[in-house]
């Protein structure tokens, strides 16, 4: 059965790492689901890539981080902080598109 | 160097605030280092590049008089990095001023060190032709037109320039542009404390109690560093540091947990450690600083590209909500064709993808009204308040297809509806610099003779 990454994950959010990059925390529940979703690489660079509509090269890096049992996606923003077009000067509610992330337990 | 060194982190930018119970709980533990870093870029280019504060001035003041009044009394050093917000020239000025005035309330007398870190165009310019620029990720190559271009370049200086005024003698330190956790590190460093550990700790400092559970960037934050680790406290009894909150912070704004570059280095946290050791507290070990050779500088520039405007409205009428994205354009083409006015209109429709602009993934609006906010970019300001205008009265009174409500298109909340909103810049220079001389910072060293005293 499908569940909802949130039943997995306690933070999910993004933030500026400097005006021309957005990245993207998922800190989950405990190690068990940390593991879970590192061992069966849910979340790489190709669905990174999609959610947000950027090309996998514009895909900085996925970190699996197991002292907080998170991983962090860093992707180049749409548009630099500030430029022409921007949204969201802070990168702080650019993390809608990893709440659709689905997986299976067991 | 000292059995431990004890460091009080009022706030996580100064003039965010803090409690005051919190930071009397910091100053009866004792502190040898009171300090805070002021700035960001998080609040996009405009700060630089208007030479203007993010933060309110009433608020800094009071911050800084807090700061200033228990660090003399206790003859311990104030530092403060990135002044003013972003750190150049206008910002540290307007910091310094409000430092002088808080002397002159207070009766307050010290010796200040006072750091620009404003890099001259010619010296970028020069470092660019002998190779010596690096761009960062998704940064454009530089160019010299871009160097021209901008308004202020500041370089986010280390601990270096902050040690030469800590060792001239200085009780407050203000610095321009600066690496967050140098404000922290410096003295440690200046000590003989191991860098990794210091900037560590000053990395998980320069946000406050953002770091402690439940996280606050108004809150004081306390650290204890010795030989081989240090110790993290909260100061409010509603936080405490726990292994996790801690270990969740270096991934905060950063592209790799693991290894954070800074000015001439990176530190290392591969064998890092967190561990709760009662009272709400955190002990640290094992993060590593890696010097880097060249020694490499972050420099950041921004440049004017404009004026802007703004009108804010919404709409609650069904057909348009339904439509919206046909009439937007529809009256995107009108303006044009209209107004020979020069500049770009958008239109950020909330409801819609106010948020997320292109890469919203929800196509269709589901609710029952939008906001509108109109805005105009143009050469200058009275094209932009033009511009800005057209499009406002044109979406008023445009006759889309099906309409029903032809009174008007758009509620305004407010009277005037328009909203100029002055200069716009963009960053153009993000890059890294290799310099020979990490301490070679211009340290201006002034006696401040407080009135009253």
């Amino acid at each position: 059965m499908k569940r909802s990454i949130l039943e997995a994950a306690r933070v999910i959010r993004s933030k500026n790492s400097g005006p021309f990059e957005l990245t993207l925390d998922v800190m989950f529940r405990d190690r068990r689901h940390f593991e879970l979703f590192r061992d069966r690489r849910i979340i790489d660079a190709p669905l990174i890539a999609r959610l947000y509509g950027v090309a996998e090269g514009d895909v900085l890096g996925v970190v699996w981080f197991e002292p907080s049992n998170a991983v962090k996606a860093t992707i180049r923003r749409r548009v630099p902080s500030g430029g022409p077009g921007d949204t969201d000067i802070y990168g702080a509610q650019q993390h809608a598109p990893l709440l659709g992330i689905e997986y299976e337990d067991g | 160097m000292k059995d431990g060194l004890r460091v009080l982190s009022p706030t996580a930018i100064l003039g965010y605030g803090f409690p005051e119970e919190s930071f009397r709980n910091g100053i009866s533990k004792h502190p040898d280092l009171i300090a805070c870093d002021a700035g960001s870029t998080d609040p996009g280019p405009y700060y630089l590049g208007s030479g203007k504060s993010f933060t309110d001035r009433a608020l800094v003041k009071r911050d800084l008089t807090f700061m200033l009044v228990e660090g003399l009394r206790l003859g311990v050093p104030v530092v403060v990095g990135s002044a003013g917000g972003s750190g150049a020239a206008p910002h540290l000025t307007w910091c310094r001023r409000i430092v002088e005035e808080i002397a002159e309330e207070h009766g307050l007398s010290f010796r200040m060190g006072v750091i620009s870190s404003d890099v001259e165009k010619g010296t970028v310019k020069e470092a660019l032709r002998a190779g010596r620029i690096t761009a960062l990720p998704f940064v454009p190559a530089l160019t010299e037109e871009a160097v021209d271009a901008s308004c202020h370049i500041v370089a986010q200086i280390g601990c270096e320039p902050l040690i030469a005024a800590l060792k001239a003698g200085c009780h407050v330190v203000l610095a321009g542009r600066c690496y967050d956790p140098a404000c922290f590190a410096a003295l440690p460093v200046m000590q003989g404390f191991d860098d990794g550990l210091a900037l560590h700790m000053g990395k998980i400092l320069e946000c406050g109690a953002i770091a402690a559970a439940p996280g606050s960037g108004a809150d004081c934050a306390f650290a204890t560093l010795y030989a081989d680790r240090f110790i993290l406290e909260a100061l409010s009894p509603k936080r405490r540091f726990t292994r996790e909150s801690a270990a969740a912070h270096t991934l905060y704004e950063k592209s790799d947990p693991y290894r954070l570059p800074g000015p001439g280095g990176v530190i290392d946290l591969h064998a890092c450690s967190f561990t709760e050791v009662g009272e709400g507290r955190v002990e640290v070990r094992g993060s590593r600083y890696e010097r880097t050779v060249p020694y490499r500088i972050k420099l950041e520039g921004t440049r004017r590209t404009g004026y802007r405007s703004l009108s804010i409205a919404g709409t609650r009428d069904p057909v348009m909500v339904r439509h919206i994205e046909s009439i937007l354009e529809a009256v995107r083409a009108q303006v044009s064709a209209q107004a020979s006015i020069p500049g770009t209109v958008r239109f950020h429709v909330y409801g819609k993808n106010g948020v997320m602009g292109d890469t919203e993934p929800v196509r269709e609006p589901s609710g029952h009204e939008l906001g509108i906010v109109l805005e105009a970019v143009s050469s200058t300001q009275e094209d932009a308040d033009s511009l800005v205008s057209v499009a406002r009265s044109t979406l008023l009174h445009y006759g889309y297809p099906g309409r029903i409500s032809t009174a008007g298109n758009l509620a305004f909340p407010f009277s005037p509806s328009d909203v100029r909103m002055g200069e716009v810049h963009e960053f153009s220079i993000y890059h890294l610099m290799d310099i020979e001389d990490p301490a070679a910072f211009p340290l201006e060293v002034v006696e401040v003779k407080g009135g009253r005293a």
